[in-house]
């Protein structure tokens, strides 16, 4: 930069070179945060085997409060939580498990919690049977043994919340056509996705695994009702109301859907008088009887 | 002005090696204790200190957490429970005593990475390079706020190297070591202390930290100079030492009260005439209150 062109355009040197600079790191500068906010939302999208300690929310949430200083990596007996380290795809410093290596021990002080500084882990989960790292979920039914009518059950014995977070669900095997099945349901309720079923699934790979939350809950339209549940709800149906089905029954009997079913005789005065029966006691009735069988 | 090659060779004379290089010494010392109480727990099972830079609790009961980090949390939006707090104030509180650069100085792992940078550098007569403002960690700072704000995350943890470093070697470097020959290879050949001096967001939350700071290093007798250049050469942000050792004739004290000074006391070592020595920022006198309060010196000259 000469003196005749600062001259020709008027601008001290010095102002010149103070706006230039200022440009230059502001630009620089904008250009890092910018680059910084998109890393950081793609860091936001937690890998699929990635389970959050207990009380950790939501991720958005999450990632607001942890400061990454590794206590309760530090304070997990089991060495069940890892920090991310640089090259990992979980957002750096920030504490997670992998099920299928370490589960979750649901420890009933839940320690990790506790070493919690800021809260990120929230400190008003004190039930561990409360948690909800994640959900388990029965990913491959093809290769899940007890679809193919074996006995196995092992991730519904192994539940630390046994026979409420998975329950066996019996179906008829119609291969054998004399078999159950014994389907494992994971229910959301009471699974608190510590991933004991991950670790313990007798497959190569497994069939049930834990996935964050997110990942793993469908959810109804907020404008969906249930009839059913609207109908207990209110005590009576809210559409149309319920009128009585008439059934053409010969006379002495009433049908009751849905409840006792075919009624005989019920409201012809008691035992006084015997109700003809449709059938005869006697089969010799039947065979000179009249007509066509 | 050339700035020596070798600085310190006076003082080396003068003083002999180890009391030439004693406040280097204790600072590494200093930065390698702080890394050994964080690694007795996990390499010897001795837990004194758990967690790291951003938070730790110390023999269950003190609790330590980095006030910068903190205020990413603030700014995403989040409150940081009580914990936290108080190990955030603690924390405040010392450095706003001792000068917040004392962390980059007496503490941070990077230091030790720039300072090697800068003594390669200075050896190799690696000279110039890009020209960046030493404002710009200020633009910084308030631009690792702004992403907190506006991501709702503590983003700028996800890449400072500051933090990054302290936590892997603590708890597993991954691939950190790439970002520690990063910072080296930027401050040997991009500009000279190009992170710490003008880069790092966290030495500039620090150095706002330590504009009030009680300890200082000061030029008491800055009249003994001889114009060596070894201070210059070696102190980290240069800029911090004029007005306190050629301030005279404007009126200035003997003390630097810059925030960015590091209190490494580097400057006390190399200087061959014992200018400079830690005293408190009210001591304004500009000559030694006690004659012969540096005996070895006085043999020596």
């Amino acid at each position: 930069m000469s003196d005749r062109g600062n001259e020709k355009s008027g601008i001290d040197p010095a102002r010149r070179r103070f706006l230039t600079d200022t440009l230059r790191t502001v630009v620089g500068v904008g250009l890092v945060a910018l680059t910084l906010g998109v890393y950081q939302r793609q860091a936001r999208a937690l890998p699929a085997t990635t389970i959050r300690p207990p009380g950790a929310g939501e991720e958005e949430d999450f990632q607001s409060k942890c400061i990454r200083c590794g206590l309760c990596v530090r304070d997990c007996p089991y060495d069940t939580l890892k920090l991310a380290e640089l090259g990992d795809e979980v957002a750096l410093g920030t504490p997670y498990f992998e099920a299928r290596s370490v589960p979750c021990e649901m420890c009933d002080d839940i320690p990790c919690v506790k070493a919690c500084p800021t809260g990120a882990l929230d400190p008003a989960l004190t039930k561990i049977g409360e948690a909800r790292m994640g959900l388990a979920v029965v990913v491959d039914q093809e290769a899940c043994i007890a679809f193919q009518g074996l006995r196995c059950e092992v991730c519904f014995n192994v539940c630390p919340v046994r026979g409420d977070a998975i329950t066996l669900n019996y179906q008829h095997n119609t291969r054998s056509g004399k078999h159950a099945f014994f389907i494992p349901v994971v229910h959301s309720n009471a699974c608190t996705g510590c991933g004991k079923c991950e670790k313990a699934c007798i497959l190569e790979e497994a069939a049930i695994k834990v996935f964050p939350i997110a990942l793993a809950k469908g959810m109804l339209g907020k404008h969906y009702r249930l009839g059913w549940e609207q109908k207990a709800r209110a005590g009576e149906a809210l559409v149309s109301p319920d009128t009585p089905h008439e059934y053409n029954l010969p006379d002495g009997m009433s049908y009751e859907h849905g409840g006792r079913g075919l009624i005989i005789n019920e409201e012809a005065g008691g035992a006084a008088a015997p109700a003809p029966q449709p059938f005869s006691s006697n089969p010799l009735d039947t065979l000179n009887r009249k007509g066509g069988l | 002005m050339a700035v020596p090659e070798r600085p310190g060779a006076e003082s080396i004379r003068v003083h002999g090696w180890w009391y030439a290089h004693r406040y280097l010494i204790l600072r590494r010392a200093s930065q390698l204790l702080v890394l050994a109480l964080f690694l007795l727990g996990p390499w010897f099972g001795v837990w004194l200190v758990k967690g790291n830079l951003a938070s730790s609790l110390t023999l269950d009961v003190l609790p330590l957490s980095d006030p910068l980090v903190l205020l990413q949390v603030f700014a995403s939006g989040s409150v940081p429970a009580t914990a936290a707090l108080i190990g955030g104030v603690i924390v405040l509180v010392f450095y706003l005593l001792v000068g917040g650069r004392v962390y980059c100085s007496w503490v941070c792992p990077i230091n030790i990475v720039t300072d090697a940078a800068e003594w390669l550098r200075r050896r190799l007569g690696i000279k110039g390079g890009a020209h960046l403002s030493d404002k710009t960690r200020y633009w910084l700072l308030g631009g690792i706020l702004l992403v907190a704000a506006i991501s709702g995350s503590v983003a700028w943890e996800l890449i400072n190297p500051v933090s990054m470093v302290f936590r892997g070697l603590v708890f597993g470097m991954g691939l950190a070591w790439g970002v520690v020959a990063a910072v080296f290879l930027l401050d040997l050949f991009v500009g000279r202390r190009a992170w710490c001096g003008h880069l790092c967001p966290v030495g500039a939350f620090y150095g706002l930290l330590g504009e009030g700071a009680v300890l200082r290093v000061s030029a008491v007798d800055r009249e003994q100079c001889d114009d060596c250049m070894d201070c210059f050469a070696v102190c980290p942000e240069h800029q911090v030492i004029r007005p306190a050792l050629k301030g005279a004739d404007k009126g200035l004290g003997p003390v630097i009260t810059s925030g960015h000074c590091t209190n490494c006391g580097r400057c006390i070592d190399v200087c061959g005439r014992d200018v400079f020595v830690f005293t408190t920022r009210f001591n304004k006198e500009p000559r030694r209150a006690v004659a012969g309060a540096n005996p070895k010196s006085e043999v020596s000259s």
